[in-house]
């Protein structure tokens, strides 16, 4: 008889695993997705969106046609709750989904599942911070929206602007504990980019505001890169790059409150500090999404599957110890939870700690940048869990791949302005993405393996990225091809 | 490219004083495109590279 695999989410990490699912499991065996959103978004373009340089439609399209034509049974609906050891006297594991379709909308339902996994990615947090959010003060670019709103937006700002207004931009997080650095280092440099661009750059003040203890930490602790005959880090390119562009930068800092035009913020030295804009796009913290656990009886086992964030527990070391205690090990491999065929891939897993130095403010506030969650590790985590069931399902008897951060490195194309000949990218590799001290004593990553440039070519690749994984993700000739 | 001097937020930290900042010849060759053309070529290599050490089978 065919085993059954229902995928919750269809980003990166879901949709790279359904589709590989697809491909490797014969027809006898049922792939099922139940994802809220009819559209997968390529999110890494959205920035360009921000900007005005594309328009929504060209980083999204609709998944249920590439769904039907694979043969993957898609459901609209979003996963509410998991029942590893089904209910009452059925013991068929089930998840309880809630429609989101127009027609279905609200209508509950059970999918009985032989395996699962978990890739609802992050919960945009807002409500952490008081007045964050494009609904409040602030402006995102987390989903296509969110950056088509922002780049209104900024029309209206660049329109102020050339009245002779002067204008002050505000990018960066909107809490102590946010990740994904890198996004909004790509938006202020695009910013930066499109106001020259637009011919009213000496009009605007342009700031980064981060919980990072220096540039260039992005979540990773930093990292080192070997060039003109010094081992050197990130922190220096980062400074250099936003020191050229004129941009300002206030770090180590948590951001507690917005108003209309002005965010307030605690520094890790304690001091209470404000500063005004005129648009800010500030991201939110990330919270996993809000799933329950029941077991049989019907008693919540939540907090054996899921971390109080609400990101699912996997094969982490989860002991609470001190920074200096922290290693590679610590990191999961299989992404198997204590249900052997539940696993939880992308941004969903819980991770066992930060990367970065934690740090307190006076206050306790804490003011450390989560650990990063980018798209090429949650798509090869997509993969390898894929791989891992399709073993299982012939007869292995444990996962038989791995995939931990502290193993894997990551190739990373941050854009720093978008045009064919005057744009430029920091193309960065990194190996492995958490560094691993035991292996690598002085810095924790092989240098040889680790680099990073600034130029037009970076550019060029992140475009050809763009079409590249949009083709892979429609499923067309070849798809399978193209690396994570 | 040249730095935006009206911007400097006069009175605030003046971070760039401090800074490592590219030279004329660095920023030339940022978009100078027979250079790109090789850069392109080699960092497409760097980060395939990286790509194969992806995920392995399970070593136990
Ligand atoms: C602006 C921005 C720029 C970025 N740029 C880059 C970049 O240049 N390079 C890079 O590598 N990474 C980048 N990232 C990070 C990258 O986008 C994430 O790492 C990646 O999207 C994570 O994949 P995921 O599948 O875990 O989560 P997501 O892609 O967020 O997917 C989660 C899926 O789960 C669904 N879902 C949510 N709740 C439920 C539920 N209850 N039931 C069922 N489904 C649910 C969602 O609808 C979605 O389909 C960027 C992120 C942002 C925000």
């Amino acid at each position: 008889m065919g085993a059954r695999v229902v995928v919750l989410g269809s980003g990166i990490a879901g949709h790279t695993a359904a589709s590989f699912l697809r491909k490797w499991l014969g027809k006898e065996h049922e792939v099922i997705v139940v994802s809220p959103k009819t559209d997968y978004n390529w999110i890494p373009s959205n920035i360009w969106v921000g900007v005005g340089l594309l328009r929504p439609d060209q980083v999204l399209f609709p998944l249920p046609p590439v769904y039907k034509r694979a043969g993957i049974d898609y459901r609209q609906a979003k996963a509410v709750a998991i029942h590893p050891e089904g209910t009452g006297d059925d013991h068929q594991a089930c998840v309880a989904i809630e429609y989101t379709s127009p027609e279905k909308l609200g209508q509950q339902e059970r999918v009985a599942y032989d395996y699962l996994i978990n890739a609802t990615g992050p919960k945009l947090n807002f409500d952490a911070t008081p007045g964050l959010g494009p609904d409040k003060n602030t402006v995102s670019v987390c989903t296509a929206d969110h950056a088509a709103h922002a780049s209104q937006l900024l029309d209206e700002k660049v329109e102020r602007m050339r009245k002779g207004e002067r204008q002050k931009f505000l990018v960066g997080m909107g809490h102590g504990t946010c990740t994904c650095q890198g996004a909004a280092f790509e938006y202020i440099v695009n910013l930066e980019f499109e106001l020259r661009h637009r011919g009213v750059r000496e009009m605007a003040d342009i700031t980064y505001l981060s919980n990072e203890y220096e540039l260039g930490d992005f979540g990773m602790g930093g990292l080192h890169l070997r060039q003109g005959g010094y081992v050197t880090p990130s922190k220096i390119f980062t400074e250099s790059l936003f020191a050229e562009r004129g941009i300002d930068w206030v770090t180590r800092s948590h951001v507690s409150k917005i108003e209309p035009g002005r965010v307030f913020f605690e520094t890790l030295a304690g001091e209470e500090k404000e500063l005004p804009f005129d648009m800010a796009m500030l991201l939110p913290p990330f919270r996993g999404a809000a799933l329950s656990a029941f077991d049989r009886n019907g008693a919540d086992i939540t907090a054996r599957l899921f971390a109080p964030s609400g990101f699912m527990k996997v094969d982490a070391d989860y002991t609470a110890k001190p920074y200096e205690e922290w290693r590679a090990a610590d990191w999961p491999r299989t992404y198997q939870t204590a249900f052997t065929n539940i696993f939880a891939a992308g941004i969903a897993f819980a991770p066992p700690h930060p990367v970065s130095v934690p740090r307190q403010s006076p206050k306790g506030t804490n003011i450390t940048p989560a650990p990063p969650r980018t798209g090429m590790p949650s798509a090869i985590i997509g993969k390898a869990v894929a791989r891992s069931i399709v073993d299982m399902i012939h007869g292995a008897k444990e996962p038989t791949q791995t995939a931990s951060m502290a193993e894997m490195g990551a190739a990373c194309v941050a854009s720093a302005g978008a045009n064919p000949f005057t744009g430029t990218a920091a193309s960065i590799t990194v190996f492995p993405i958490v560094p691993d001290f035991e292996k690598y004593p002085e810095y924790g990553r092989d240098l040889n393996h680790t680099f990073g440039e600034i130029g037009l070519a970076g550019h060029w690749i992140k475009i050809l990225l763009h079409h590249l994984f949009l083709h892979k993700a429609r499923m067309r000739p070849l798809w399978s091809l193209i690396p994570e | 490219m040249t730095s935006p001097k009206s911007t400097r937020p006069m009175g605030r930290d003046e971070h760039w004083l401090t800074v490592t900042k590219p030279t004329a010849t660095t920023r030339f060759f940022r978009t100078f495109l027979p250079w790109q053309f090789i850069r392109f070529i080699v960092i497409n290599v760097k980060m395939v590279r990286i790509i194969a050490m992806g995920h392995h089978p399970k070593r136990s």
